[in-house]
């Protein structure tokens, strides 16, 4: 199996965009090593900015630039963007609906060594609180490239999200990306998986192992958290008898709360979700953390036998 | 250096927008008068006088831009635009209540001539950082003028701005701080000392002028004399907050509280 980093990816879809367009601007608050923008900046020297350890003065810089009509990429760590710059991407972005794409790496439990004050596992869930901000999470490197295209092709505020980690390349979701759609994967009337971002390889392997049970499995990919892909999720929930979500991010506000919100409104199935459960992560390599903070297949598993147990028991004779 | 007959036109223009001020806080019983009130020389000067803008055309790529980064001081701004013919005068009647464009804080995709969304403290330098700098790539030629709060530098925001338009030196760019001494809280120098100001931005790279920011004349000088300048200016404007309604003057209170029916006729016939 291949793996890539997904904030590679970011940084081939921004160079392979500025060659043909002369709007793209990206700009860094003094991480451009991590998030990978120093290449752009190598390529594009003129059209790179490195705002230093200023991650509110770049967000509302970005908003600047909107106004006067370029299409800035303002990239930094997902917790400094959202957490730090919540105010500057609520306010200076968001509520204007100006077009500045936030590029958002280290996002995730994975993001390892660097421990909990790194890993932004909350940021979807600020950021989806926002009116007006689209939230793309691709699921591995080509995805990422994709996603970072499709943002600059779209009028408005995009949050792309990336891990730090390189990422098992996962064919199956390289087909065409189009903002807020999802990715069906494979179609099945027992149980439904929706995976985002990398949690993507996960519920693949999840949805072999609950076959090799004898059950059929629908797996959705959401690399669009908002605008949500509502129609395929309704469609899951009415063929299916639940849904397993799973995403690399806190269980409250992300994915799962979105899958479980639409489906009580408008098609209630029990909802179970894989994800942080409101816990802080902490230091460690990506893949131990995996495995300490439940984001596994196995977990996925899991909640699956555990939703047909509890919602759907064998009747007894 | 100004004639005597712009000097009358703008000294009138300075009170009809005063007189604006007042009647547009008191209808909505909502709004901030006392820092509207104190930065209405800077506004006249520069709206009436210094200013390429065209009402007729918002969008004209050339125009001197506007940001107000104290973005509750919206009376004030609201006033001129009214005034100018950015929207119908009338409009001023809508100010704070649904379904108007005039927002309590500024919204600029709303309203004409509003250059840039504020409200919270500290945003509209960075963002004005931001257009000056697309300025600069596009080799435009206009201006950036912004008016923060004394209050609002405060925010370290305005010090990661005031490195920034250092580092890419937008000499485009032409700040004026409102220094009425007086924020929601109180006497500034009790809530979070600012003094001495000028060696502080100084020290960042700006060039600082220090005058007397209800004195036309000075304040216009001054700008002329800005946009000459290599780097990024910081006017440092002292003002009386509550200028021009006598019993309103350097009064904390006045921050953002409406006016009684009885508190607005006073005001109206004390107004000069």
């Amino acid at each position: 199996m291949e793996f890539k980093k997904t904030r590679q990816g970011y940084v081939d879809g921004l160079k392979e965009l500025a060659r043909n367009n002369d709007q793209i601007l990206v700009l860094d608050a003094d991480v451009a090593k991590a998030t990978q923008t120093f290449e752009f900046e190598a390529e594009f020297p003129e059209r790179f900015f490195n705002c230093g350890v200023q991650e509110q003065n770049m967000l509302s810089v970005a908003a600047g630039l909107a106004l006067e009509g370029y299409t800035p990429f303002a990239s930094t760590f997902g917790v400094f963007a959202t957490c730090r710059g919540g105010d500057q991407m609520r306010n200076s972005i968001a509520y204007p609906q100006l077009n500045v794409k936030v590029g958002a790496t280290h996002c995730g439990l994975t993001t390892g060594g660097d421990g909990a004050s790194h890993q932004a596992n909350e940021d979807i869930a600020i950021v989806r609180s926002f009116p007006n901000f689209t939230i793309l999470v691709p699921g591995d490197y080509e995805e990422a490239k994709q996603a970072t295209i499709a943002a600059a092709n779209y009028d408005g505020p995009v949050y792309l999200r990336f891990g730090r980690d390189a990422y098992p390349i996962v064919p199956a979701i390289h087909g065409e990306f189009e903002i807020g759609k999802a990715k069906v994967l494979q179609m099945g009337d027992d149980l439904t998986i929706i995976t985002t971002g990398i949690m993507i390889s996960e519920g693949m392997k999840a949805a072999k192992q609950l076959e090799a049970e004898g059950l059929s499995i629908r797996l959705l990919h959401l690399p669009t958290i908002k605008p949500m892909d509502q129609e395929a999720i309704l469609e899951a929930a009415k063929a299916t008898k639940g849904i397993i979500t799973a995403e690399e991010h806190s269980v409250i506000g992300g994915l799962g709360e979105a899958v479980a919100g639409l489906v009580s409104e408008y098609c209630p199935k029990p909802v179970i979700r894989i994800g942080m459960q409101d816990v802080f992560g902490e230091s460690g390599q990506a893949q131990e953390l995996m495995d300490k903070y439940g984001l596994r297949a196995q977990n996925i598993v899991e909640a699956g036998q555990r939703l047909l147990a509890h919602f759907y028991p064998m009747p007894t004779s | 250096m100004l004639t005597t007959e712009t000097k009358r036109f703008l000294v009138d223009k300075v009170k009809t927008v005063r007189h604006e001020i007042l009647t547009m806080v008191h209808r909505a019983q909502s709004g901030h008068i006392g820092g509207s009130l104190g930065a209405a020389d800077i506004g006249v000067a520069l709206y009436y006088h210094l200013m390429k803008h065209d009402p007729k055309r918002p969008g004209w790529a050339e125009r001197d831009r506007f940001i107000l980064s104290k973005g509750h001081c919206t009376p004030l701004i609201y006033s001129i635009l009214g005034d100018v013919g950015y929207f119908p005068k009338s409009d001023l009647t809508t100010f704070r209540r649904p379904g108007s464009h005039l927002q309590g804080h500024p919204f600029q995709p709303k309203t004409p001539g509003i250059e840039a969304s504020t409200g919270t403290l500290g945003l509209g330098l960075s963002t004005a950082c931001g257009m000056a700098l697309a300025a600069k790539l596009k080799g435009q030629s206009h201006y950036y003028y912004v008016l923060c709060g004394d209050g609002e530098i405060q925010e370290g925001q305005i010090w990661e701005a005031a490195m920034f338009a250092n580092k890419y030196k937008l000499n485009n760019l032409i700040a004026f701080v409102d220094r009425n001494y007086l924020q929601t809280d109180g006497y500034s120098e009790d809530i979070m000392p600012l003094d001495p100001l000028a060696p502080k931005w100084e020290s960042f790279g700006w060039e600082v002028y220090k005058i007397d920011g209800h004195d036309l004349e000075q304040i216009i000088g001054t700008v002329l004399e800005a946009q000459q300048c290599e780097k990024p200016v910081m006017i440092i404007a002292n003002t009386l907050k509550g200028k021009g309604v006598p019993f309103m003057e350097n009064a904390a209170e006045w921050h953002g509280k409406p006016p009684s029916d009885e508190e607005y006729q006073m005001a109206l016939q004390t107004l000069y």
